[in-house]
């Protein structure tokens, strides 16, 4: 029977890395919890093997629920009627079997019936979901709501929310609106407070809202009447039950079709104030598109993952000129690049969850106790690696789904162009992926404050010290003289002294770092384990090249040649 | 009184992915190399039960199955699944044997439970007799319903069921206490639950108990619901004389090892010509058609 866990050894192995013993260790206060809950673990062993177990059952519901029925989940999509919306067949099954598995609530705390894992396993199991199916996994992924909910807000809110999660209610963040995309600043929808019921009363209009008719939603509103910046912005909960949001209309989308997109009508709805006013957006939504971008390179590497391994397969079925076309030099480096890439995103994702990891631990350890100044000191260390990886993450997974589902197709010929085969939905899939959560442009800008800050620079040379195996030692020879090629371009950048011209070549100095970075994460996995050793060695080939072209690029570049973009802004 | 459900389960060798190994020289099944599964048709039973079990309040589930100590994995499945206990009918006084000593087995079993529906599978995929639960109702004096496939309706006294028959299907009713074999054309089983999983994964029988590592024994200390109960002959009051081998009339007087003599393959392409000549040969040596 297949399974998306059991098949994929690579999940058990960042499973295991050193960091998730004091990960879990800190989930489990000490492994403390079994005398309130028979489901708790009581020590390292047992934690991971629950892990293991419970992402052993989400892979064979990926497997055998989720994957088949993509294609039809496609096809069909959901409706509107009478101002709701009804999933596809498939994605009903989808979910209540995952339901009734117990898998949503993953990364909640026991009180709230949640299974308390850390977010390296979550992410894996978003990883899982999404090779399943890609559109589905935001309908699953939005659990991540509760995460904000248990953040932030009162211990009212919480007690009546958080125990729905894991028993299938589903959820939603609603920020976009016509007005209001990358710059939700923007947000319009209005906020009044309504003294005589003891809520808040919600109005306006809502677009591209995933999931948009879910159980729980967490709605960005202005609650500052006049205001016009971001401090003006509340967060909020509105309850279906309800009844006062009435979808106008699904989006025709080139991909995740299964994935409901709405344009909502706020009616007068009624809601709760989540944490303290005037903090919606500066806070605690700065948080939860933190997760958001997580969870879009979980995304990212399982699509990924679905995609390579479809044209591995089609690659040595498929004969021409008398043999398998995987033996043909072209279509041997296109699979070599796409299991690079994913090996070298895998890594970055669970290195990126560790981060976070360590951050939550820590301050949800501080909302119980002050934290000694050692533990500050970590928490703001972990804090400062997440802020600086989550972006170059997103950025660099999202981009690599779309050339592997690209490259997929390619290897799969005219047939990968029709939708005989699923490598043609993944691609349309993949595509979003670089686009929402904030665009990959949004990302440069968030990850270059961390070029200029140099906390990558700083990460690099934690590497550097690290043990790599001897065999190994050429390539990390390769990822020195790559890092000092890149501290040089980062000050001709600086040089230049011209702001405009620095967002230019923001891109290509996140890039070049991210580069290093994935090929220090692939030579210290390979030293783990010879199963990586393949792809550091074609990873870091690829990527010197790329960064030399950047390089060239930015040496070559002047003020006057950038000017010459301009002239566009002229034309229309 | 609540309703008492025993759901009657079987480990067997994976013979759906039997590989050149599968068998001995002796023409005997190589269980060391095929994977021990819960048997089909018995999951199919196992979440029939468990709908029975949803709509019944205060009903308990119990799983019975009879075989060598890793059998008690098959337990702990159904545990994961929502079963509420489980027991394992282990003695070597009861190896070799065949449907009647197996059925008088369990039913000893089963009758120490007073259950109100025994569900089981058709039939185990390593047998294939269909004739273990038939039996045990016969044994126990009590109404059966074979190749079950729905339940159309259920109160606490009577049920009705849809049987999947050979060429359609029929429904019928009897009043409990009833044993009832569920077809694989049944609802699939419901997957493991993480939460359970977790409860359930340090599970054992009393035997097992000194394999596990001290910080789960001490968990049997602190919760006896995670040991499974562990019957031999003596438990259940059994006849020794109609267990084992010398209580299976059955007797398997030779075994052939079938090997295919057709060594060559023929090779279609994928063009018209080929596929309508492959039809063709198909429809002429009967296959399809």
């Amino acid at each position: 029977m297949s399974n998306f866990f059991s098949d994929n050894t690579s999940l058990k192995f960042h499973l295991e890395h050193p960091l998730m013993k004091r990960i879990a260790e800190l989930k489990e206060e000490k492994y403390t919890q079994r005398e309130q809950f028979d489901t708790a673990p009581v020590n390292f062993e047992d934690a991971i093997d629950s892990y293991e177990q419970v992402l052993d059952i989400i892979g064979e519901i990926s497997a055998q629920v989720l994957f088949a029925n993509a294609e039809s989940v496609d096809l069909e999509g959901p409706k509107v009627v009478n101002g709701e919306v009804i999933y596809a067949r498939g994605t009903q099954e989808n979910h209540q079997s995952l339901v009734d598995a117990g898998v949503y609530g993953i990364a909640l705390p026991r009180q709230y019936g949640g299974l308390n894992f850390p977010i390296v396993p979550y992410v894996m199991a978003a990883e899982i979901v999404s090779r399943g199916d890609a559109g589905f996994s935001n309908i699953w992924g939005l659990q991540d709501c509760a995460e904000t909910i248990y953040e932030y807000a009162s211990n009212e809110l919480k007690d009546k929310y958080l125990p729905l999660i894991n028993q299938g209610f589903t959820c939603s963040m609603d920020l976009t609106e016509p007005e209001a995309g990358s710059d939700l600043q923007a947000v319009q929808l209005k906020a009044t407070h309504d003294e005589a019921n003891n809520c808040w009363r919600l109005n306006g209009v809502k677009r591209f809202i995933t999931n948009g008719d879910a159980d729980i939603k967490l709605v960005l509103a202005r609650s500052e009447e006049d205001s016009k910046d971001a401090r003006g912005l509340s967060l909020f909960l509105y309850d279906r039950k309800d009844k006062a949001v009435t979808v106008r209309r699904i989006e025709h989308k080139l991909g995740i079709k299964g994935s409901p997109t709405c344009e909502l009508v706020f009616n007068n709805a009624p809601a709760q104030l989540i944490g303290d006013e005037r903090f919606g957006l500066i806070r605690y939504v700065m948080g939860l598109m933190n997760s958001a971008r997580l969870g879009v390179g979980a995304q990212s590497v399982g699509i990924s993952e679905a995609a390579y391994r479809e044209a591995l397969k089609y690659a040595h079925e498929r004969e021409q000129f008398g043999k398998p076309i995987i033996q043909f030099p072209a279509v041997l480096e296109l699979l070599g690049n796409m299991k690079a890439k994913l090996d070298a995103m895998r890594s970055m994702l669970y290195e990126t969850s560790r981060f976070v990891d360590m951050q939550k631990l820590y301050e949800d350890i501080a909302r119980k106790r002050t934290l000694t100044p050692e533990e500050r000191t970590e928490l703001k260390q972990y804090q400062r690696l997440a802020d600086a990886f989550t972006p170059m993450l997103k950025l660099m997974a999202s981009e690599y789904s779309n050339q592997i589902t690209y490259d997929a197709i390619q290897i799969h010929g005219g047939t990968g162009y029709m939708q005989d085969f699923p490598v043609e939905r993944m691609y349309r899939d993949a595509r979003i992926t670089s686009i929402y959560e904030g665009t990959s442009q949004l990302q440069v800008v968030a990850a270059i404050r961390s070029v200029s800050s140099g906390i990558y620079l700083n990460r690099i040379k934690e590497y550097e010290n690290q043990t790599i195996s001897d065999d190994l030692q050429p390539l990390k020879m390769q990822l020195l003289d790559m890092t000092s090629r890149h501290e040089q371009i980062c000050q001709t950048a600086k040089d230049f002294n011209n702001s405009e011209l620095y967002d230019l070549l923001a891109r290509r100095l996140v890039e070049t770092a991210a580069n290093i970075i994935f090929g220090y994460l692939l030579l210290i996995d390979a030293t783990r384990c010879d199963c990586f050793v393949h792809s550091a060695h074609i990873f870091i080939q690829l990527a010197n090249s790329q960064n030399r072209e950047k390089e060239e690029f930015i040496k070559t570049i002047t003020i006057e040649k950038m000017e010459k973009y301009k002239v566009y802004l002229a034309e229309s | 009184m609540s309703l008492k459900i025993v759901v009657l389960a079987k480990q067997v060798p994976d013979t759906r992915n039997v590989g050149k190994d599968a068998m001995k020289e002796d023409g005997t099944v190589n269980r060391s190399v095929l994977p021990a599964i819960f048997n089909p048709d018995d999951l199919n039973a196992l979440e029939m039960a468990l709908q029975i079990k949803s709509q019944s309040e205060g009903a308990t589930l119990t799983v019975i199955t009879m075989g060598p100590m890793r059998a008690a994995d098959i337990i702990k499945e159904a545990l994961f699944r929502g079963a509420d206990n489980g027991f394992l009918l282990t003695d070597s006084k009861f190896a070799g044997s065949d449907t009647l000593a197996t059925s008088y087995a369990l039913s000893k079993a089963v009758a120490k439970c007073e259950p109100d529906i025994i569900f089981c599978g058709v039939q185990a995929i390593d047998g294939d007799t269909a004739q273990v639960g038939p039996q045990i109702a016969e044994k126990l004096n009590i109404p059966q319903i074979t190749y079950a496939e729905e339940i159309i309706n259920f109160d606490n006294n009577t049920i009705q069921i849809k049987r999947r028959l050979e060429h359609g299907t029929e429904i019928v009713e009897t009043k409990l206490p009833v044993l009832i074999s569920v077809h694989s054309s049944a609802k699939p089983c419901r997957s493991r639950h993480a939460k359970l999983l977790m409860r359930f994964k340090h599970a054992a029988t009393k035997s097992q108990l000194a394999t596990l590592k001290p910080e789960f024994q001490a968990l049997h200390t602190q919760n006896p619901q995670l040991t499974i109960g562990e019957w031999n002959v003596n438990d259940v009051q059994a006849d020794v004389e109609r267990l084992g081998l010398g209580g299976s009339p059955t007797k398997v007087k030779k075994i052939d090892s079938v090997v295919l003599t057709q060594k060559e393959s023929k090779k279609f392409t994928s063009c018209d010509g080929d596929i309508e000549q492959m039809v063709t040969e198909l429809m002429e040596s009967k296959v399809i058609g």
